[in-house]
């Protein structure tokens, strides 16, 4: 028995030594790297840190990484060295996170999401040096200006969804049309008061149907919420609502294979294939968050990093607009998206993004 | 092989679950394709590289060390408090409700009076099924897991409705409320470090004083070992169950206090569980229910959630690993029984 206490002994201490060694070494590096960074002659490293629905959300975090695998590919990077993602379990984990970038040198960092706007506040306080980029939300300082070392990314979603409540007035048979929304926030607000402006312009009759599931992340309670407004007799539901959205396709499936007409309308990403195979995707609203990224990221790694700037990206930019797939919309509807995209693009018509904003805008009608 | 049983038992099975644990970790790394040497030097400079972490580390344990003695102190009377989590949720709520509130007091007063009043509501909040069990005999591992989900909705509710602030949460407390500190800030390069870490030092002080120091402890815990003994020996049972779960449950309130007044200063809009009260029962479990051993397994627990940031960004290696590692831990931790099987057939045959 001695014998095996020694070399268990033997084998820790062994790996402590190790690990002890592997420590200072990284500390060193960390120390001495720490000064070059803003010489601005070293590789150019940029990183991102997803909330917690991860790089495989199918939704806006997925889409921010593709779109950074694309700028890597671009510029011959190195995954995992010039330019990787970390990902968050929990809200607690956002600042250890971006600060721990940042502490790599990492040149840009990207926070996806607006539940990440404080914690990218309080460290681009404390890191004045640091070049940070913040998307969905606006970055403000005590004074409620835009911080200097942050670039805030937002979208239109509204003129986006508008396109979507357009297909969807055109196209409803019950003139019943839903909206089920992820967690009632501003943003999300974004896609509701868009969408039903859009339904209502081209059918005023319209009824439209709203529901919050207080989750991003709830599949089954998507398909619940999912089952009542088809109950009710919509037969079109827009879901902005993330991964509880997957819910709202399981549904429609289910009630298709029933030889019921339904459809869905997808959100951030073309999401065809999420209706196939009983083919419920009616259209999908989306957010380029991908073009976004790398747009940020070309003009940091050009020396044009635009900190202190609210880059907003709407129809004009391409950064929201309809799906690719558009073999379930029919020709009068399209005509009609068209229309109304010249509309937009020209500054005719305002699209309401807030709650008042639409009263006015139906009350207008 | 002698240290597995006994008096040594309560510190060698823990430890030696850890080692399992970490080396069942390595193994899973390995399969899937990733170098556990590099990952776990990668976890380690997670914990120690730098003050920054250190202090994430720490910031990371004052919650746990909380729940932890929260789960612990119900164990002890033999109460499974499963509702930690939804405990801890109105606490929570109730310090930055009392942070928003009062202006104008001194720190001294409104720190403890905000602390005080996450631990009132998460006691309020454990005494529903400490009462159930207590008069109707319901389960308490069913009535607190609903209260959690409760609880969950219920902070939801009264954030939208009464404090909402844009960015879906309450607005940040007011400064003599706050258990941050600039200083702690500065001597370990901006991380999150508060004064809360003292609190929670405390809060094992007084459940160590509480059970083993006082009647009321010495009664709690004998209503632990057999309910019909000391009711017999004219403790009031029902009575015990229900302080305990108002005890456990201000513990559980407390931790949410310390992430309202201290990580935080805030509440946002939940979409879904912390984590920081079910980590609480694995915290209990290690610390094998006892003051020093929930600080003790709050540190590794808290060390390998932070650590697990920097292996995720250094080594690729997921972050879900160390909760495969927890959760293994507990495992080997639970089947001690097994451990002491294997260990007595080891020195069985080591006599041969």
């Amino acid at each position: 028995m001695k014998k095996k206490y020694g070399f268990m002994l033997s084998a820790v201490l062994a790996a402590g030594t190790l690990l002890s060694a592997c420590g200072t070494n990284d500390a060193n590096n960390e120390s001495s790297g720490g000064g070059s960074s803003e010489g601005g002659s070293t590789d150019f490293k940029v990183a991102m840190v997803t909330d917690t629905g991860g790089v495989d959300d199918k939704s806006f975090n997925q889409s921010a990484w593709e779109g950074l695998q694309q700028f890597g590919k671009d510029n011959d990077l190195e995954k995992d060295k010039d330019f990787k993602y970390v990902q968050s379990t929990s809200a607690s984990d956002y600042q250890p996170n971006l600060s721990g970038l940042i502490r790599e040198d990492y040149n840009l960092v990207f926070g996806i999401g607006f539940l990440m706007q404080q914690d990218i506040q309080t460290i681009a306080a404390q890191k004045p040096d640091a070049q940070l980029a913040l998307v969905d939300s606006v970055a403000v300082n005590e004074d409620g200006d835009p911080m200097e070392n942050v670039a805030s990314i937002t979208f239109k979603e509204h003129q986006g969804s508008f396109l979507v409540g357009v297909i969807a007035g055109m196209q409803s048979e019950s003139n019943k049309v839903g909206f089920i929304g992820g967690v009632d926030s501003e943003l999300i607000k974004k896609f509701e008061s868009g969408f039903k402006a859009g339904v209502k312009s081209v059918n005023p009759d319209a009824e439209i149907f709203t529901q919050y599931a207080d989750d991003f992340n709830a599949a089954e309670k998507g398909q619940q919420i999912a089952a009542t407004l088809y109950d009710k007799g919509a037969d079109i539901i827009y879901h902005a609502a993330g991964g509880t959205g997957n819910g709202v396709f399981t549904e429609a499936k289910n009630r298709a294979k029933n030889g019921e007409k339904v459809w869905v309308i997808g959100v951030d990403r073309d999401q065809h294939e999420e209706g196939m195979p009983e083919n419920v995707t009616l259209t999908s609203m989306i957010k380029r968050v991908d073009t976004a990224v790398i747009e940020v990221s070309k003009q940091t790694m050009d020396g044009n990093f635009p900190g202190g700037k609210v880059t907003e990206f709407g129809l004009e930019e391409d950064g929201v607009g309809i799906a690719e797939s558009q073999e379930n919309v029919s020709e009068e509807a399209l005509q009609k998206v068209e229309e109304y995209k010249e509309k937009i693009q020209s500054g005719d018509l305002e699209v309401p993004s807030t709650d008042e904003e639409y009263e006015k805008f139906e009350s207008s009608l | 092989m002698k240290l597995l049983k006994g008096k040594w038992a309560s510190i060698t099975v823990p430890l030696l679950s850890v080692a399992l644990g970490l080396l069942v970790g390595g193994v899973i790394m390995l399969v899937s394709g990733y170098n556990p040497i590099v990952a776990y030097a990668a976890l380690f400079n997670g914990i120690f590289s730098n003050t920054y972490v250190i202090g994430e580390t720490i910031r990371q344990m004052t919650p746990l060390i909380l729940s932890g003695l929260a789960v612990a102190f119900a164990f002890r009377t033999g109460l499974f408090n499963i509702g930690v989590e939804g405990q801890l949720l109105v606490g929570w709520l109730a310090s930055v409700y009392v942070g928003l509130q009062f202006e104008g007091l001194s720190p001294i007063v409104h720190i403890p009076l905000a602390i005080i009043a996450a631990a009132l509501a998460g006691a309020i909040w454990a005494f529903v099924p400490g009462f159930l069990k207590a008069k109707y005999q319901v389960h308490e591992v069913i009535t607190t897991i609903m209260m959690n989900y409760v609880a969950l909705h219920v902070v939801n509710a009264i954030i939208r409705t009464y404090l909402l602030a844009p960015g879906e949460r309450t607005d940040q407390i007011n400064a003599s409320a706050s258990l941050q500190s600039p200083f702690l800030e500065s001597i370990t390069d901006f991380s999150r470090l508060h004064y809360g870490f003292v609190v929670a030092i405390i809060g094992a002080i007084i459940m160590w004083f509480l059970l083993w120091k006082t009647t009321t402890g010495y009664e709690l815990r004998s209503v632990g070992f057999n309910k019909y003994a000391s009711e017999y020996a004219g403790i009031n049972v029902q009575r015990n169950i229900v302080l305990s779960m108002v005890i456990s449950g201000a513990f559980a309130g407390a931790a949410g206090a310390m992430e309202g007044l201290g990580t935080y200063g805030y509440m946002t809009v939940m979409a879904d569980f912390t984590g920081v009260g079910f980590d609480g029962i694995a915290v209990a479990l290690l610390g094998a229910n006892g003051a020093l051993g929930v600080v003790l397994a709050s540190a590794l627990f808290g060390g390998l959630k932070i650590g697990a940031l920097n292996m995720q960004s250094v080594a690729q290696v997921p972050t879900q690993l160390v909760e495969i590692v927890i959760a293994m831990i507990i495992f080997f931790v639970a089947s001690s029984y097994l451990i002491h099987w294997i260990s007595n057939r080891v020195s069985k045959r080591g006599k041969i």
